[in-house]
């Protein structure tokens, strides 16, 4: 009676596991593989007001795809910024702090004076407002 | 009795007296309407070459208005969302 009841449970915590950690990776979804490869190789860079930036030219698919990924960012800013009663711009702009600092070394991302940097194995160049 | 050359001359004294008052009021005022034109042509010239757009960014002009203690009130919020949408971040 007691072991019938322990499989039972055990049976159903692991169906709940499998659920919230299929919740998990649906949300938390890797990058297009392209869009990694243009962060890695420099062309696309974190801009201060919260958005993708591409670095020079760029390719017309390149520049798609960085304007694609900015209006689904905005529309998640807007989003967050309306539960939080903030301005869509305060939103991106502390994003934007948040993404320069997270940047890995040799991808690019905006400085203050607006120029485009490669970021080091230190600190990256910030807004002095930024957390 | 009374002596008519007195009254005439006083009156073509006075007369001439008037005359280049007059004159004179005339060249001041006219001399003072060329400096005005000038003056108002200088002012509107420069007005015309001091109107220029800046052609350097609005978009950091509007940043500068965002507050640090907003930036401090968003960022736990902000880090949430970009963990949980990490594919466009």
């Amino acid at each position: 009676m007691l072991r019938s009841y322990s499989l039972k449970s055990l049976a159903l915590g692991g169906a709940l596991l499998t659920l919230v950690a299929g919740a998990g990776l649906a949300q938390a979804e890797a990058r297009d593989p392209a869009y990694a490869a243009a962060r890695a190789g420099g062309q696309v860079g974190e801009k201060m007001d919260g958005y993708l930036g591409v670095v020079g030219g760029g390719s017309p698919a390149l520049r798609a795809m960085v304007d694609d990924l900015n209006i689904k960012r905005r529309a998640v800013y807007s989003q967050k910024a309306q539960a939080q009663h903030a301005t869509v711009e305060e939103y991106a702009f502390t994003s934007g702090c948040l993404l320069i600092g997270q940047t890995s070394p040799g991808e690019k991302y905006q400085a203050p004076d607006g120029s485009w940097q490669t970021r080091g194995s230190g600190a990256p160049q910030r807004d002095s407002r930024c957390p | 009795m009374i002596e008519p050359g007195l009254t005439d001359l006083s009156r073509a004294a006075m007369t001439a007296f008037m005359q280049s008052m007059g004159q004179g009021a005339g060249r001041w005022i006219g001399r003072t309407m060329g400096v005005a034109v000038l003056l108002g042509g200088a002012l509107a010239l420069s007005g015309c070459i001091s109107v220029n757009a800046p052609d350097k960014p609005i978009v950091i002009e509007l940043n500068i208005n965002i507050k640090q203690e907003v930036i401090y009130r968003l960022a736990d919020d902000a880090k949430k969302t970009i963990d949980t949408n990490s594919g466009i971040f």
